[in-house]
């Protein structure tokens, strides 16, 4: 119970702290906020990068074109040289009329051309479509595949691949970079706030020590006072995140730009953000106040 | 029964001051003593290393059995929680009442309310001031100001009172109304230091004297001796 009474003095100290230099909390807070605000964007630009890439990845196939006049024991030697190549995950055979009844399914344009072609006209090729383990090895996977005889052709995006995937790793490092330079710049504004604070409560902290109150009842409601901090700077953030995401989720169909770039769902990801949000805000809140409070409140 | 034990005490300020040297002392339980002598003879310092604010360069300061000239920063706050101090300039929050003033003393160790209520209301009654109750600092009288700060050093029932020039900025009425309360506390049982200048209050109480001249007792009058 005692220690419970303490931490609630604690708390109502630091809740009257905030209030007492409150132009000076406020301006705190609004740093917090922006921070906060940058951090948020940051997450969820990364997370969706990172599911970007994720998708890209999956996606990437490698397509190897057959020569039309091969057998069926031809292929079926294509069929375990490419088993052999390094880095290939998995492998199917989908023959030219397989995927001249695709395309005339998928399109009344590509059914009246394609309809009346026999056999020996249709210019599709069979092929196989190929998904290989590891992306960044994709290009030498290929090179092997086409380098089997029989195999004419060897598709898989290249250059596009490399080039969306190395774009999605810029964004990522920017954002991280970004993140931690306004986390540190708001702690240290927090730091001058708690100092200040400290500065004004001299009287009350002289009093404290000579009648015996110990280095933690003098410095714990300061701390909190950084917490309080944090959290505060973290409403607008979280609120923002909560109810922007869902906008823009709904507004572009759950997608960016194109079917092939899909946004996360916002649940749970948008709670997942606004609790990480509240997080930085109350250690980055924590952090600045202990640092202030180690520095001018010797004892 | 002894509470306070110095031992060839010596105090060197970094400035190179020397204001207490080879000082040997005790004082017992229950003792109400003055401190006197002219300014700069190690009259504050003095009571200063007793709570811990200065720490001797060397000797030995035992306060209730412990050793306070050894104590780290850290654990001095155990000392001060058996002390308490009053000083000339009274110390209180402005901005807080004179209840809250007192009870502050308590609520940053966590005591309950209602145990919190019953000390505060007992000390302010103790020190006359229980019809005030609800004023701030500055709606009293430099007097009343200072049974706040002595009601404040009491509240948790420390076994020393130290105080520093407490009557320094009061008309001497006043000031024999606070020795009233000081001798009240006195007579509860707890041990009373005061530094003072006020040689009227000095005669006036009777009680031990020590008379510091260049950081060295130079005379100690027994209780009724001082003339």
């Amino acid at each position: 119970m005692k220690t419970f009474r303490i931490i609630g003095r604690n708390v109502r100290d630091a809740f009257k702290g905030v209030f007492r230099n409150f132009s000076l909390s406020l301006a705190s807070i609004s740093c917090i906020t922006i921070t906060l605000i940058v951090v948020a964007v940051s997450i969820i630009l990364s997370y969706n990068v990172d599911n970007f890439t994720k998708l890209v990845e999956e996606d990437v196939t490698i397509v190897a074109f057959l020569d039309n006049e091969l057998t069926d024991e031809k292929i079926d030697e294509i069929k375990d040289q490419i088993s052999l190549v390094n880095n290939v995950e998995k492998y199917e055979f989908i023959s030219k009329t397989d995927i001249t009844k695709d395309m005339m399914e998928s399109s009344d344009i590509f059914e009246s051309i394609m309809k009346d072609w026999s056999e020996d006209e249709n210019p599709i090729q069979n092929t196989f479509q190929i998904k290989v383990t590891d992306i960044n090895k994709i290009d030498k996977a290929a090179d092997d595949i086409k380098q089997i005889d029989g195999v004419t052709l060897v598709k898989y995006g290249e250059g596009m691949v490399e080039q969306l995937v190395s774009v999605f790793d810029i964004i990522h490092k920017v954002c991280l970079i970004s993140v931690i330079a306004l986390i540190l710049v708001t702690a240290f504004l927090i730091s001058n706030t708690i100092k200040i604070t400290i500065t004004s409560r001299q009287r009350e902290i002289s009093i404290m020590r000579l009648i015996g109150a110990s280095n933690l009842n003098i410095r714990v409601p300061f701390i909190i006072e950084g917490l309080i901090l944090g959290a505060l700077g973290a409403i607008i953030p979280i609120i923002l995140t909560i109810y922007g995401y869902n906008a823009i989720y709904t507004n572009f169909n759950g997608q960016l730009f194109s079917p092939f770039i899909k946004l996360l769902a916002p649940t749970p990801f948008v709670y997942t953000i606004s609790l990480s949000l509240l997080g930085i805000g109350v250690l980055v809140g924590m952090f600045g106040s202990w640092r202030a409070v180690r520095k001018h409140l010797k004892i | 029964m002894e509470l306070i034990r110095l031992t060839n005490v010596k105090k060197t300020y970094k400035t190179g001051v020397t204001a207490i040297q080879g000082l040997d002392l005790t004082i017992d339980k229950g003792q109400f003593v003055f401190i006197i002598g002219s300014t700069g003879c190690g009259k504050s310092t003095l009571i200063k290393m007793l709570y811990r604010e200065e720490k001797p360069t060397s000797g030995q300061i035992i306060v209730g059995g412990v050793d306070v000239g050894k104590l780290r920063n850290g654990k001095v706050y155990k000392i001060r929680r058996k002390i308490g101090v009053v000083f000339q300039d009274f110390k209180l929050l402005p901005k807080s009442t004179v209840y809250e003033n007192v009870a502050f003393a308590l609520e940053i160790f966590g005591v309950p309310k209602n145990e919190i209520h019953s000390k505060v209301v007992k000390v302010l009654d103790l020190v006359g001031l229980k019809h005030k109750i609800k004023s701030y600092p500055a709606q009293l009288s430099g007097g009343e100001q200072q049974r706040v700060a002595i009601a404040r050093a009491i509240v948790n029932g420390p076994k020393l009172l130290i105080c520093d020039e407490p009557t320094g900025n009061l008309d001497p009425s006043t000031s024999m109304e606070i020795m009233k309360v000081l001798e009240e506390i006195n007579k509860l049982g707890t041990t009373i230091i005061m530094v003072t200048h006020s040689i009227d209050i000095v005669k006036e109480l009777n009680k031990r004297v020590i008379v510091l001249d260049s950081g060295r007792v130079l005379k100690d009058y027994a209780e009724g001796t001082y003339k």
